[in-house]
């Protein structure tokens, strides 16, 4: 393997909460790595850890033992204001129900990562506009989120994701409530991204959707289970069969 | 920065529009509180100053021994009318006081009802015997012609002075100057001069120094005696009183205490019993206003802290449950890089421009309300710049102090449950 920039590595992460007596081991000594690049999923059946893990990667909770570092600084230490800051500058949250925030419009949105980095402005006003025609909605800037369909209002959170040119995209199940044609599009959404150089790390259940990644990484009771290789070749081939319009 | 706080403002409104009735109803406890608020201290004041007119229009410096019909004797009066009844304040006590309070000027008064008639103009009102001294005690002017002076005293000169009002109704037409009025059956009075308008209150007994007729003391005993006789709607009284009143000017008010005393031991020696002298100390009066003011604000303060703190609970309940229903909002807000200090400014900013709407409302119409409040109930109102802030202030402080603490409970949730929130 050719190398490659790691932008972000666990190194035996443990993750235990306490319920009553009794402790729960969610994550038991992972160790994986995301490099530049990489379209990873992540799967494993209910219980597996794939949420644990997921929360883990988008600095929403802390390890209980092990090392997360993200760029090249480990975050498994950090203060909580820290980890806002790097939630803010260094991934872009794309959430299975949309998460887009029902008041504000599609730009004001697009602005609130930028914002709480006090970086609104014209600036990002540009930016939004760029990002909202990059997924097709350039049109639809003044409109609220609930005026638009499911794949539009992913696309706007996939843009709203960009925003702060995050290290890595972080999708929890990006595709979970849409239906099989919407779901190809936001899946042809993200191969275009990737194909331009965006990371992307998925968790999902949908093995169709795993296909199109590079790579798949199996979780089975808070371990890692097995690290699969897709070549791009069996991915396109697989996701044509999915969206049933590919050669 | 301020296109920032501006944009947070904007937001916050924003996030206040989604909840139109909420919202109004939340900003209107507000709006009543600071309202009343205002409202009250405006009525408060304005009662204060009228109170304090009325004292100073007394004199703060002055002391006065004013003689009154005994209660017992009211019913003395109906079995034997033709005994006249003797009471009050007399020439040698007022020579006593004069005597007792060497740095004071005394002014003696005689108050008797009579008819006054100027050609077809007629008018009953009360003749004031008094001295040259009255009008400096008394703090009046005279607008036109002269006051009386010790030489119609001496020479118990038919000379009168008129009181504002009693001049306008005796003399519609003419000037009254040099002009003679009949007072009762058969004494001519010539007009030597006219007082300036008073406004006041305070006068004889309940008679306003503006109607009042003026004429030398001397010449009052002399015209009309010591012994009184009213006939009124039917009933016949005769009374035996030398002076209505003697007013005392103390030289300023730090020697009022000292002279109230001198005073009202003299008067007690001689009517303790009689009970029919009455020592009235308007710098006292003022004090005890003063004080009853205090404890009146005190208690206004109270029920506008309730009512600021009733609106502030409402404002903290809303609060809560905004904080409840926008918990994902939170939480991606979180997700998105807030920190825990972005979500309280967040939720103070919206709880402040809820109270601070209210604020701004309440402020216009607690300006309207003393308005009306005069209109309506003849009550005078003053409505003071700093009691308009101080409203406004603590209206806006309730919002940020109420807010705290939801805003507080939006920042310390977790981000993860925040997210998975439904």
């Amino acid at each position: 393997m050719t190398e490659r920039e790691i932008i972000a590595e666990f190194v035996d992460v443990h993750r235990h909460y306490t319920m009553g007596d009794n402790i729960v081991r969610a994550l038991n000594g992972v160790s994986m790595q995301v490099a530049r690049g990489d379209y990873l999923t992540i799967m494993g059946r209910s219980g597996s850890g794939k949420s644990t893990m997921l929360n883990l990667l988008g600095c929403l909770d802390r390890p209980t033992s092990g090392e997360y570092r993200v760029g090249n600084r480990d975050v498994s230490r950090l203060s909580d204001d820290a980890l806002s800051d790097v939630r803010g500058r260094e991934i872009g949250f794309i959430f299975q129900s949309f998460n887009l925030i029902p008041q504000l419009t599609v730009l004001e949105n697009l602005e609130v990562p930028l914002f709480y980095q006090n970086r609104v402005g014209a600036e990002s006003r540009k930016k939004a506009e760029y990002l909202a025609d990059r997924v097709g909605l350039g049109q639809r800037l003044e409109h609220k989120p609930l005026e638009l369909s499911g794949g539009q209002q992913q696309r706007v959170a996939i843009a709203r994701a960009l925003m702060n040119d995050p290290l890595f995209l972080l999708a929890d199940e990006a595709t979970g409530n849409l239906d099989s044609n919407t779901e190809a599009e936001i899946l042809d959404l993200f191969d275009d991204l990737r194909s331009d150089g965006v990371t992307i790390v998925m968790v999902t259940h949908n093995p169709a959707v795993a296909e199109r990644a590079d790579r798949t990484l199996w979780l089975k009771d808070g371990e890692v289970e097995k690290l699969i290789e897709n070549t791009r070749q069996t991915a396109t081939v697989a996701a044509g069969d999915a969206a049933g319009e590919q050669a | 920065m301020i296109q920032g706080s501006w944009r947070i403002v904007r937001l916050g409104l924003k996030s206040l529009m989604l909840h139109k009735l909420r919202s109004s109803l939340t900003t209107a406890g507000i709006l009543f509180g600071v309202a009343s608020v205002i409202a009250m201290l405006a009525v408060g004041e304005g009662a204060k100053i009228e109170a304090l007119e009325r004292f100073r229009d007394m004199g703060v410096t002055n002391l006065i021994a004013r003689s009154k019909k005994p209660a017992e004797s009211l019913s003395n009066s109906q079995q034997s009318a033709w005994m006249p009844i003797g009471y009050g304040l007399q020439f040698e006590e007022a020579d006593l006081i004069a005597a007792s309070l060497p740095d004071a000027t005394v002014i003696r008064i005689r108050e008797i009802k009579k008819n006054m008639q100027r050609g077809e103009n007629f008018r009953s009102s009360i003749v004031v015997g008094t001295e040259a001294d009255f009008l400096e005690v008394a703090n009046m002017r005279v607008r036109e012609g002269r006051w009386l002076s010790n030489v119609d005293n001496e020479r118990l000169a038919n000379v009168c002075v008129l009181g504002a009002t009693l001049s306008r109704l005796l003399f519609p037409l003419e000037n009254p100057m040099g002009q003679t009025i009949l007072v009762g059956d058969d004494d001519r009075y010539r007009v030597v001069g006219v007082l300036a308008e008073q406004g006041r209150t305070a006068g004889a007994g309940s008679t306003p120094y503006d109607e009042c007729m003026f004429i030398p003391i001397n010449t009052s005993n002399r015209r009309f005696g010591v012994i009184l006789t009213n006939r009124s709607g039917g009933s016949f009284s005769r009374e035996r009183v030398e002076l209505h009143e003697v007013k005392v000017k103390m030289p300023d008010s730090t020697t009022v205490p000292a002279g109230a005393k001198i005073l009202r031991d003299l008067v007690e020696r001689q009517h303790k019993d009689k009970n029919d002298v009455l020592v009235t100390v308007p710098l006292e009066l003022l004090k005890q206003e003063e004080e009853s003011k205090r404890m009146f604000n005190i208690v206004l303060a109270v029920i506008a802290s309730i009512s600021l703190l009733v609106g502030g609970i409402g404002i903290m309940n809303v609060m809560l449950a905004t904080v409840t229903e926008r918990t994902r909002e939170i939480g991606i807000r979180r997700a998105l890089g807030a920190k825990r200090k972005h979500i309280i400014q967040q939720f103070l900013v919206e709880s402040g421009v809820l109270s601070a709407l209210g604020g701004v409302v309440g402020v216009a119409l607690g300006i309207v309300l003393p308005f009306l409040i005069t209109i309506w109930f003849d009550q005078k109102t003053i409505i003071l710049p700093h009691h308009v802030g101080l409203a406004f202030g603590i209206s806006a402080a309730v919002g940020v102090v109420f807010g705290i603490y939801p805003a507080w409970r939006a920042a310390n949730m977790d981000p993860v449950d925040a997210l998975r929130h439904e």
